[in-house]
């Protein structure tokens, strides 16, 4: 018997079937791009400069000339919230990318390795989560000085961790599956193994976290802007303007409400699309 | 070390091979100083492999099949033992000389969903196994791809597909071309076709005859599947509880099978002949723990022969026949002389009726 | 396509075939136009497609087919097992009655009553945090009305005649406790309990070794005779057919296509699947002879080919099979098959037939 003589085989019948990403993420996509536009040209949106001062016009309530109103010093407040897109999408980014990078990294290799280094980073990990997240966040800022730059390096201190963890346990899982031991069986070096296979397969979970973990990388800078720890003033940011309108509440509620439904926005956004990646990015079965 | 044998050098030589798993045991009972628990997986195992011949392995699940194979290409340490591969040591083996053991010895695994990334197409498996081990210069790769694709009977566009569009007998092909893309001398084949429907098995098991036939491949037939060892190997070994209990020409062992357990075995097989029917089972009682392995002999809980002997002391793989040319070993106290001479038998034991499945 | 009488020489033999509950009785369970459709994102898959079969009392009869043939959505359908979405339609008439329009309640005494299922992977289907012991009396509870030491007792014995030794002890035992051979013995006892006249078994041995599989299978024999009670028993293991059944149904594509006696089958299928599937059974050929295999796979219940739907596999295929689906009539008495072609069919191959001669 000669291969030529070999059963035909036939073709597999679900193989052009192609999968549509779910509404989600293309809804969360849409939205993405309108908080890009507003972030890379507020120019062409918003009616005012952000940091103009109209002592005309102080804590006008919304009108068709200022929809959103104006704050204490007669700025508008659509036009901050608009300018204040491009600062909060990188403390978004910012508070997050390092620790997704490092934490992921860090996961892939010591899930796989094992043994002493899993057990040193572990320890390293224990200590950190020993404390509140924000205290800890607050304290190393505290000592480096206010500023975006040290609330970045402070988050990234503490945020890797539950990257490393999330990385780090499916690794340990995908090692065992039987491609994962193909690859020892066919000779492949261990880091092909671990970055070629392993990785793209583990890397997932990490990724739905980020767009989670953006959101509240928005409320957290809001917070540290709140406590005069981050964006310090007049830079249009969302958390300083919600601090800063909390004494109006009760007379001119329009300075903190919009600020905060744009966080609001922002963070809808991101787990439509963390919701939409973790469905598209799944392997197929 | 070695044993030295009369009969030609074979490409394997396992010695002694011995591999543990120790059980997760809780804090609490740690702390009171309880012994940890071991898997007994392979307990001193001896086996030899010739140059192109295919040896089935056969056994219940547990036996230890799996174990000893993955052993054999090293995904397991063993706990002690050794394996001779030409002149290779293989459990001493480390990097670079590991990787090329692993291309001249290559495994095939059970489940045709798990062992392929699901993230790369066929092509990028191929060509990446192609390329780690510079089988063939980049501008060739390609072409080599067809060929394999061809070798294993599927069709050119498989190349571009993703594994999950694919039918458990198409992935199976695809780990095998996989495997020959390193163009290896054995293959270790655990269960190679236990996941696939008997009319696809017959598809894979043609496929890996011919290949072997033109490729001079030596085979480690992994399987449960006593109809399909015997159809495919020249040798076959039995395993009980870890250990290697028979080890014979196929004819010997499924027309004269020596160790009780192996005769049970056959007995237990359901023959495909209705008129073939008995009432009672081949052999009561259940497989013990392999936590907890009998002293002696492991069979000897469910043997219909043991006596005292059987309890104290392990019988060792012996030679008891030339059958079949090549030898019938048996590990079992009614083959050794030195016993008591009312039981020891030296040859011809037919005390089961000898039922063979067909 | 009228009944020609197949090989009358084995007439003897047929009739040598268990015929301890005469076939002259009513039948225990009449299955008429059988149909499951499984609503799915890809559209209505037709999963089991007008499947009729008679069983008779203690009769053991084997399902055999492919994987994703419905051989375990026909056994879930029979006790109408599956739930919405999933739509049934047909006639399973047990007792005169049929189960799939019977309201639940009087449906829910049948079940686990007159009619007990047991599984493939027993760790799933029994219940982990209760006893083996509870297990058994809740079904003598529910379905007998045995309780307390009554109960315990029945119990007992039941774990005994599935031979487990040290039954009273055993009776307080979880699961998890329990061996894999074991635990099917516990799930059998547990479905026997209520002395079922009707036991549906999938698989019940795929996930057991070869000697513990011998063991539960004897064991089944022996309750069917000793309780008189019918069994359908679906595998894929045609070795577990030939030493198990006294009749069989081979399933392909959501159909039956061709039911008879063991002996008949396998002594010469009639249909050009059943055919080749032992013809593809290693150990038909010569040693390390290639196999003969069916060739493609398993079709797509999704898009079925018109006519008969073994026709792109099959290698008997003429235009006649391409009209319309062949029906599962009678072609030789009692033997109904579904193959235009089935008296043109060779007879198997020496190896099969004649085992004797293949070592
Ligand atoms: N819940 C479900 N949803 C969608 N499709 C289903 C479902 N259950 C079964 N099917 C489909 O119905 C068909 C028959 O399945 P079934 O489980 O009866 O096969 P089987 O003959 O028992 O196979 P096996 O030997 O693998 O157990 C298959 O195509 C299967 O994919
Ligand atoms: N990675 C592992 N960790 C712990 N125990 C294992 C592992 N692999 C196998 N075993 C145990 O070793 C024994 C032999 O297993 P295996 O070689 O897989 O058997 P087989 O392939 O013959 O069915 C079994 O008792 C099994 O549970
Ligand atoms: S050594 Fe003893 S117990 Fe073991 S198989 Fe032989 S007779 Fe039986
Ligand atoms: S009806 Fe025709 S195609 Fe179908 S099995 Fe019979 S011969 Fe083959
Ligand atoms: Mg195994
Ligand atoms: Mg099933």
């Amino acid at each position: 018997m000669t291969v030529a003589q070999l059963p035909p085989v036939v073709a597999a019948p679900q193989a052009n079937r192609r999968r549509w990403p779910k509404p989600t993420l293309l809804i969360g996509l849409a939205l993405l791009l309108l908080l890009l536009v507003a972030a890379l040209v507020p120019k062409v949106l918003a009616p005012f400069s952000p940091t103009d001062f109209d002592y005309e016009a102080i804590l006008q309530a919304p009108t068709s000339k200022h929809p959103f109103g104006t704050d204490n010093f007669g700025r508008d407040v659509l036009s901050r919230v608009i300018y204040g897109t491009r600062i909060d999408l990188q403390i978004a980014l910012f508070t997050t990318l390092f620790p997704f990078l490092f934490g992921t990294l860090l996961g892939a290799v010591t899930g796989y390795l094992g043994r002493w280094s899993d057990a040193l980073v572990g320890r390293l990990a224990d200590l950190v989560v020993v404390f509140p997240f924000l205290v800890l966040v607050i304290a190393i800022v505290a000592v480096l000085g206010p500023g975006l730059t040290n609330m970045y390096i402070a988050v990234s201190a503490v945020g890797w961790v539950s990257y490393w963890r999330l990385t780090r346990g499916e690794v340990m899982t995908q090692k065992k599956a039987e491609y994962a031991q193909a690859g020892r069986v066919l000779g492949y070096s261990p880091s092909r193994i671990l970055f070629r296979h392993l990785l793209p397969n583990s890397v997932t979970p990490a990724i739905v976290y980020l767009m989670t973990d953006m959101s509240l990388g928005i409320l957290l800078g809001a917070s540290l802007g709140y406590l005069g720890l981050g964006a310090q003033p007049p830079t249009p940011e969302w958390g300083v303007m919600v601090a800063d309108g909390k004494n109006f509440m009760a007379t001119a509620w329009w300075i903190s409400t919009f600020p905060g439904l744009a966080l609001t926005l922002a963070g809808v956004t991101f787990s439509l699309i963390g919701d939409g990646l973790a469905d598209a990015l799944r392997p197929r079965a | 070390m070695i044993l030295t044998k009369t009969r030609e050098p074979a490409l394997m030589e396992i010695h002694g091979l011995t591999k543990t798993f120790p059980v997760r045991q809780s804090l609490l009972s740690r702390w009171r100083g309880q012994p940890v628990r071991k898997v007994q997986a392979l307990t001193d195992v001896h086996l030899s492999v010739q140059r192109g011949e295919t040896l089935g392995i056969v056994g219940e699940s547990g036996c230890g099949k799996s174990t000893l194979a993955r052993t054999l290409v090293r995904l397991y340490d063993a706990d002690s033992g050794e394996v001779r591969y030409e002149q290779l040591d293989v459990l001493g083996l480390r990097g670079a000389a590991l990787r090329q053991y692993n291309r001249r010895v290559q495994m095939i695994f059970q489940d045709p969903y798990s062992s392929l990334n699901p993230r790369m197409t066929v092509g990028q498996v191929l060509r990446e196994a192609l390329s780690v081990h510079k089988m063939r210069p980049p501008e060739t790769q390609d072409a080599r791809v067809q060929e394999l694709l061809a070798l294993v009977g599927l069709p050119p566009q498989a190349a571009g597909r993703l594994p999950h569009e694919f039918s458990g007998g198409q992935r199976q092909r695809i780990g095998i071309a996989r495997a020959l893309a390193l163009e290896p001398e054995c293959l270790i084949a655990d269960e190679l076709v236990s996941a696939l429907d008997v009319s696809v098995q017959a598809q894979v098991v043609n496929l890996l005859l011919e290949l072997q036939e033109r490729l001079g491949l030596t085979v480690l037939f992994v399987a449960h599947d006593l109809r399909l060892v015997r159809h495919l190997s020249h040798r076959v070994a039995v395993m009980y509880l870890g250990r290697v209990v028979e080890v014979a020409s196929t004819e010997a062992m499924f027309t004269q099978p020596k160790h009780p357990y192996t005769q049970a075995l056959l007995a237990a097989a359901p023959t495909l002949d209705p008129s073939r029917r008995t009432a009672a089972p081949a052999i009561t009682g259940e497989l013990p723990s392999p936590l907890n392995v009998p002293s002696g002999c492991a069979f000897r809980t469910r043997c219909p022969h043991a006596f005292d002997r059987c309890a104290v002391e392990r019988p060792a793989l012996r030679t008891v026949s030339q059958n079949g040319g090549s030898g019938q070993e048996v590990a079992c106290h009614l083959y050794d002389p030195a016993s008591d001479p009312a039981r020891a038998l030296t040859s011809g034991l037919q005390p089961l009726p000898a039922q063979v499945p067909q | 396509m009228t009944g020609v009488p197949v090989n009358s020489g084995d007439a003897a033999l047929t009739q040598a075939a268990p015929q301890r509950w005469g076939s002259a009785d009513a039948p225990l369970l009449q299955v008429r136009d059988l149909n499951v459709r499984i609503p799915t994102p890809a559209g209505e898959l037709h999963a089991v497609r007008g499947v009729n079969f008679d069983l008779k009392n203690g009769e053991v009869l084997g399902l055999v087919g492919e994987s994703g043939s419905g051989k375990s959505v026909t056994l879930r359908a029979l006790l109408r097992l599956h739930r919405a979405p999933v739509k049934m339609s047909g006639e399973v008439s047990y007792a005169g009655e049929n189960l799939l329009t019977m309201p639940e309640s009087r449906l829910r005494s049948v079940r686990g009553g007159q009619i007990s299922m047991i599984f493939q992977e027993p760790m799933t289907a029994l219940n982990p945090v209760l006893t083996v012991g509870d297990q058994i009396v809740e079904n003598l509870n529910e379905h007998r009305n045995l309780r307390g030491r009554a109960a315990l007792e029945r119990a007992a014995d039941l774990l005994d005649l599935m031979g487990i030794p040290s039954p009273k002890a055993r009776l307080a035992d979880y699961p998890h406790q329990f061996s894999g051979g074991m635990r099917q013995r516990a799930m059998i006892a547990i479905a026997l309990a209520s002395e079922p006249r009707l036991l549906l078994a999938d698989e019940p041995t795929t996930a057991l070794d070869v000697t513990i599989q011998d063991q539960i299978l004897r064991l089944l024999l022996k309750l069917r005779s000793e309780l008189n009670m019918s069994i359908i028993l679906v595998t894929h293991d045609l070795g577990v057919i030939a030493q198990t059944c006294d009749r069989v149904a081979v399933m392909y594509g959501g159909r039956l296509v061709e039911t008879a006696t063991v002996q008949d089958l396998f002594r010469r299928p009639l249909h050009a699947y059943s055919l080749g599937l032992l013809q593809s059974l290693p150990g038909a050929g010569q040693h390390r002879r290639p196999l003969q295999p069916i060739p493609g796979g398993p079709p797509n219940l999704l898009s079925l080919p018109p006519g008969c739907p073994f026709a792109p596999r099959c290698a008997f295929v003429t235009e006649a099979c391409l009209g319309a689906e062949p029906p599962l009539v009678e072609v030789a008495p009692g033997r109904l098959s579904a193959c235009v072609h089935f008296d043109r069919l060779p007879p198997l191959g020496e190896a099969v037939s004649g085992e004797e001669g293949a070592r």
